[in-house]
């Protein structure tokens, strides 16, 4: 993750609204992969989520001279990118968006672990992370729409819970709970999968037994 | 206070962000130490954070950047912003 640094992009901004305008490459160059994986958890298809992130950027460069810095930049382009999902969405389907409203925080959800004691090592060669990967992309999509998003921005693109927080809309406790809910769901979900990669060598990440 | 199995779930996304306080933490150490299944469940946890933060896992879509610029490049051309 690049960590967001506010003075580069108050100067930045400031110099783009007074006309330096090609600028912007920089200034949103940081927030594409954030923003992308965002989109992607949302609208779950590669072209759509590109579309929707180039839609996003040109949506922030006409309104950029409404940012107001009380939040990161980074923040403010992923939450303009969460609306951009959202409204495509309901464009598309208004029976998908009665689904949304129906996950709240007090569901039901089963997120008892999977107690296999056989997967405890992350498989090591570049092939296996290959196919780690489209076991991790396939898991993530299968995950309700808002854990999904937490998990992107937390896990995938290392934010914090506090910026999470703030470009998904939620409180900082129900990043926490999405977050746990996520990974519960993932390890169990995962971990017999991946029972079948057999570990090349041990304790890679150092740890385990 | 003892915990139990079900109790260590709870805590294991804290656990691993280390956001719990030092005597619940101290407590589910103990847990894990006897308990393999715990162990187990919190070694697999760990591993797929590790694996999303992977950047090399979650990459862009080839092309992605350019692409992007290059539409930008067409609304920057035009008339300044707001």
């Amino acid at each position: 993750m690049t960590t967001p640094n506010s003075e580069f992009d108050a100067e930045c901004i400031r110099r783009i609204l007074a006309g330096e305008t090609h600028l912007f490459h920089d200034l949103i160059r940081p927030c594409e992969r954030p923003l992308y994986f965002l989109l992607l958890s949302l609208l779950r298809n590669e072209v759509e989520a590109e579309d929707a992130a180039q839609e996003t950027a040109i949506k922030v460069y006409r309104n950029l001279h409404m940012f107001r810095g009380d939040s990161q930049f980074r923040t403010w382009v992923l939450s303009i990118g969460r609306n951009e999902g959202l409204g495509r969405i309901r464009k598309a389907e208004s029976r998908r968006e009665d689904s949304l409203d129906e996950l709240t925080e007090g569901q039901n959800g089963d997120f008892t672990p999977a107690v296999l004691t056989n997967w405890r090592e992350v498989p090591s060669e570049a092939l296996e992370r290959k196919e780690l990967g489209v076991l991790l992309h396939k898991a993530i999509e299968g995950l309700p729409e808002i854990y999904r998003n937490v998990v992107l921005l937390r896990d995938i693109e290392q934010m914090d819970v506090r910026e999470t927080a703030a470009a998904l809309e939620i409180t900082e406790g129900a990043v926490k709970v999405r977050l746990h809910r996520a990974r519960a769901l993932l390890q169990r979900d995962l971990a017999p999968r991946l029972k079948g990669f057999a570990p090349k060598r041990a304790k890679w990440f150092g740890w385990g037994a | 206070m003892r915990i139990d199995c079900k109790h260590v779930w709870e805590h294991i996304s804290a656990y691993i962000d280390g956001e719990l306080d030092a005597a619940l933490r101290a407590e589910i150490d103990h847990h894990l130490a006897t308990c393999e299944i715990c162990s187990a469940v919190l070694d697999s946890t760990r591993n797929v954070v590790v694996l999303m933060a992977d950047s090399r896992v979650f990459e862009l879509p080839a092309g992605f950047s350019e692409r992007l610029h290059v539409r930008l490049e067409g609304e920057l051309g035009q008339d300044g912003t707001g």
